[in-house]
């Protein structure tokens, strides 16, 4: 049975990067991602941080996560209860950075998701049902690597797991 | 079918036969972290329970995104790297030594057909002398500091080929800030783009890194240029490595070839909020600025510093520009006194700060006020990325920075040509 959640939609779109996702200002002298979160998109939209349920999908358009490389955009997403990020596309190192600490990034069309709809996922089948809508929308197929490192809860716990990446 | 310069790294790397699109494990050979990521590259590595690191001379931290410290937090962060360095007999190159990305390349670490990740997403600047370095979060630097691997899904290539003959007072800057305009912001993500032709190779390597500094901002995994005579002569001034300088094949597979002849280039602006929302500088003179920033892991280098002091010298910043000079590291430095650069830069009314980023991530040496605005020689204008979200920042060249800080508004370098010439 594929959980339920609710969307919650970017007022911006396109093109967020890392900066946005959280601030330089936060990420070089907070180390705990609970105070991170805190401070998500506060460039953009600083009343979204407070909108944000668990299990919540964060929702969002093209090159989501371009930028810098921090790994604190992803763990304060992760850590202020966001479930997935469902975007059109990702930016390489963020899309690494989400698997690595097994936070699931969905790449599927997000005009047909609007703010506070209620999502269902299957991975199993490269599905998303957008329940509020009455709408099926395919997404993009998991790359193996992407799976396994889902699967597992990250890189650490695969590395761990397999004493090394179970796919050499 | 040959192969791009991307596929025979990566091949050469993992022991395997490999083409775009193909997913492997490779060895690195180097890997770094900065004062902005090597925190969770530490909890990581505990995590791991990793008891040693692969290689220790394979690895270093620098302390360049805030440093000296402006705060308590960084000062913790700092003090962990420190005793991290210690505990393991790692490299740190500490507050003053100057920015990771001119620090790699300059102290040897790297050397042409290198495999090289760093924690910082401007890893891609080595691709001017032949690496294939690219950036990745702070967990996958964990990952290879303890093992020396790490895996990679081949990049399909992009080939961008620039001719013609660069007019004075334009620079590979501009070059860059164009190519970007063109493609987007997105236009490369998860592609390698192998930048080539005679206006390359008739650039310093110095030049060059700042072209491949910003192959990230089109979303690119590496910005990679050939090895030729003045690469090899430059890396094995620093590294004792031998370096192994690779080419692509003549029938190489591109998903797109892309030539721009920059003869008649304009000096190049980025304006808020966005490294792809490009004009040429005809269409913002006059737009008022507060800060003028030369300096970064783009621009800089003695070969900046010179540009920007040859406009600056015996002349004064207006009143109300703070002008901002961070040498790119502690060699840049000492070699930009000798050569009076600091001098002048020091009587025009510039303030000098510590080799290291300087105000270009918003932690200190420079943030914004509320509605002010900056051009700086970085690479990215995010909204708040100097610090507030309230401000405007706009990037150029060291030539048109040191213009626009003597007016006071966005000028066009050209006026100063004979001093460019």
């Amino acid at each position: 049975m594929a959980k339920q959640r609710f969307a919650r939609r970017l007022k911006i779109q396109d093109n967020i990067n890392t900066d946005y996702v959280i601030s330089g200002r936060y990420k070089f002298k907070i180390q705990d991602p609970k105070e991170l979160a805190e401070h998500i998109f506060e460039d953009i939209d600083p009343a979204f941080a407070a909108r944000v349920k668990r299990g919540d999908c964060l929702v969002a358009g093209e090159n989501f996560g371009c930028g810098s490389s921090r790994e604190q955009a992803p763990q304060a997403l992760k850590e202020s209860g966001f479930s997935a990020v469902i975007a059109k596309s990702f930016a390489r190192i963020f899309y690494r950075n989400a698997f690595n600490i097994g936070l699931l990034l969905v790449e599927a069309n997000t005009d047909f998701i609007d703010d506070g709809d209620q999502v269902e996922l299957d991975l199993e089948k490269s599905r998303l049902r957008n329940v509020s809508k009455g709408l099926v929308l395919d997404i993009k197929p998991l790359s193996p690597v992407m799976k396994m490192l889902l699967e597992d809860g990250g890189v650490i716990a695969h590395f761990k797991k397999h004493g090394g990446f179970k796919f050499e | 079918m040959g192969k791009t310069i991307a596929e025979k790294i990566l091949s050469a790397h993992s022991g395997k036969d490999l083409k775009a699109g193909d997913t492997a494990v490779c060895s690195v050979d180097f890997c770094f972290g900065q004062d902005g990521t090597s925190s969770i590259i530490i909890d990581s590595f505990n995590k791991l329970g990793a008891k040693k690191v692969f290689d220790k001379s394979r690895f270093c931290m620098v302390i360049d995104h805030s440093a000296p410290s402006p705060n308590i937090g960084v000062s913790a962060i700092h003090k962990k790297m420190r005793e991290f360095a210690a505990r393991f007999e790692l490299g740190i190159y500490d507050i003053g030594c100057g920015v990771c990305h001119q620090l790699v390349p300059q102290k040897g670490h790297v050397t042409c057909g290198d495999l090289v990740l760093g924690a910082d997403s401007h890893t891609c600047t080595y691709g001017a002398i032949n690496v294939f370095s690219t950036g990745v979060g702070s967990t996958d630097i964990a990952i290879t500091l303890a093992s020396g691997k790490n895996w990679f899904r081949v990049p399909d290539t992009i080939k961008v080929i620039v001719k013609g003959k660069l007019p004075a007072g334009v620079y590979s800057k501009d070059i860059i800030l164009r190519i970007i305009k063109d493609i987007g912001a997105n236009g490369a993500t998860y592609k390698a783009v192998e930048f080539a032709g005679p206006v390359i190779t008739a650039m310093s390597v110095d030049e060059r890194f700042t072209i491949s500094n910003m192959a990230v901002e089109m979303g690119a995994k590496i910005g990679i240029m050939e090895a030729d005579a003045k690469v090899l002569k430059w890396v094995s001034e620093r590294s004792k490595r031998p370096p192994q300088p690779v080419k692509p094949d003549l029938d190489a597979r591109y998903v797109a070839v892309k030539e721009y002849d920059v003869s008649a280039l304009a000096p190049q602006v980025a304006k808020p909020h966005a490294v792809d929302n490009v004009s040429n500088v005809e269409q913002l003179l006059g737009t008022k600025i507060d800060e003028a920033y030369i300096g970064t892991c783009t621009n800089g280098r003695l070969n900046d510093l010179e540009v920007a002091a040859r406009v600056l010298k015996g002349r004064q910043v207006n009143p109300e520009v703070k002008c901002v000079v961070a040498p790119a590291s502690r060699e840049i430095f000492a070699e930009a006194m000798k050569k009076g650069y600091i001098e002048t830069f020091a009587r025009s009314g510039c303030v000098v700060v510590a080799p290291g980023c300087g105000p270009c991530v918003g932690t200190h040496n420079g943030v914004l006020a509320d509605g002010e605005a900056a051009i700086s020689t970085a690479n990215r204008n995010f909204k708040g990325r100097m610090g507030n979200p309230n401000s405007f920042i706009y990037l150029a060249s060291p030539a048109t920075v040191a213009a626009s800080a003597l007016i006071g508004t966005i000028a066009d370098p050209r006026e100063h040509k004979k001093r460019l010439e």
